[in-house]
C-alpha cells in the first residue's frame, strides 16, 4: 500500500512537471500559424473553423495604397465577448499579420499598420467564445511593400 | 543582443476621454522579414517583434503576436475602460532575435 501510494505521488509529481512547460507554451509564438503562406493553413494552425460573415466587424483601411510597406488598418469589433481579433492579408507571402487578444477593460477594438505586397483582402477574424466572425476589406495596392 | 533603452525605443501616449482611455504606441524597430536583400545581394536577416503585452498597473490589457507583415516601426492603438489619471500603462516587446523593449506612461486628462 505503502509503496502504491509513493508511485502515485510520484506520478502527479511527473504529471505537474509535463503540465508546466506546456502551459508556458500558450503564450508562445504560433510558428507554424506565422510560417503558413496561405490562409487555410494558417487557419488550422491556429484552430480557426466555422467561420461566419458579420456585418458587426468593421475593418477600415485605404481603398488604394500608394506604398504597400505602410497601410494602416483599423479592426472594430461589435460582436458581444469578442475575445481576440487576427487580421491577415490573403495574398502576403505568408498570411497570417498579427493576432491581439483582448482583456475585459481593453475594447475590442485596434489600429496598426501593416505590409501588403500586392493587392488584396485584408481580412479580419474575431473569436468570440468558440465561434469565429470575419469582415474583409479589398486594399489595391500601388507599389509593393514587402520587399 | 543586449537590451534596448526604454527612452528612445517605445514612444507613448495614454489620454483619458470621457470613460475610454486611448492608447497609442510607435515603436522603433526595423521590422525585417528575412527576405529582403542588401545592395550586395545578401539575405538580411529577418528581425521582427513577435511579441507584444500592454498591462495598465501591471495588470494585463493586451497581449499580441505579430508577424513580419507589420510595418517598420511599428503603430498601434487601443481603447480601455475603468483606467484613470495616473494609472500606469506599460509596454513590452520581445523580437525574434531575443531583444526586448519596454516603456510606460502614465495616463493623462485629455
Amino acid at each position: 500500500m505503502q509503496e502504491r501510494r509513493k508511485f502515485i505521488k510520484s506520478l502527479l509529481a511527473l504529471s505537474a512537471l509535463l503540465v508546466l512547460p506546456m502551459r508556458a507554451l500558450a503564450n508562445n509564438w504560433n510558428i507554424p500559424a506565422f510560417q503558413a503562406k496561405k490562409l487555410p493553413e494558417a487557419f488550422a494552425a491556429l484552430q480557426i473553423s466555422n467561420v461566419s460573415l458579420s456585418t458587426d466587424i468593421k475593418v477600415i483601411g485605404p481603398d488604394k495604397a500608394e506604398n504597400g510597406a505602410v497601410v494602416q488598418i483599423e479592426v472594430a469589433s461589435q460582436i458581444p465577448n469578442t475575445e481576440s481579433i487576427t487580421i491577415f492579408v490573403e495574398n502576403n507571402p505568408t498570411a497570417l499579420i498579427a493576432n491581439f487578444v483582448f482583456s475585459e477593460n481593453t475594447l475590442p477594438f485596434v489600429v496598426t499598420r501593416i505590409k501588403m505586397a500586392e493587392t488584396s483582402d485584408v481580412l479580419a477574424i474575431i473569436k468570440a467564445g468558440n465561434r469565429y466572425f470575419s469582415a474583409k476589406k479589398h486594399v489595391e495596392v500601388l507599389e509593393n511593400g514587402c520587399g | 543582443m543586449g537590451v534596448v533603452k526604454m527612452t528612445d525605443n517605445i514612444r507613448m501616449r495614454a489620454q483619458l476621454k470621457g470613460e475610454i482611455t486611448e492608447v497609442k504606441i510607435l515603436m522603433t524597430h526595423p521590422m525585417e522579414t528575412g527576405r529582403r536583400k542588401n545592395d550586395f545581394g545578401d539575405v538580411i536577416p529577418a528581425n521582427f517583434i513577435q511579441t507584444v503585452t500592454a498591462t495598465l498597473n501591471g495588470k494585463i490589457l493586451l497581449e499580441a503576436q505579430w508577424g513580419t507583415g507589420i510595418s517598420k516601426n511599428p503603430y498601434l492603438t487601443f481603447h480601455m475602460r475603468g483606467a484613470k489619471a495616473g494609472d500606469v500603462v506599460r509596454i513590452n516587446w520581445t523580437d525574434n532575435q531575443g531583444k526586448i523593449g519596454v516603456g510606460e506612461i502614465a495616463v493623462t486628462p485629455a
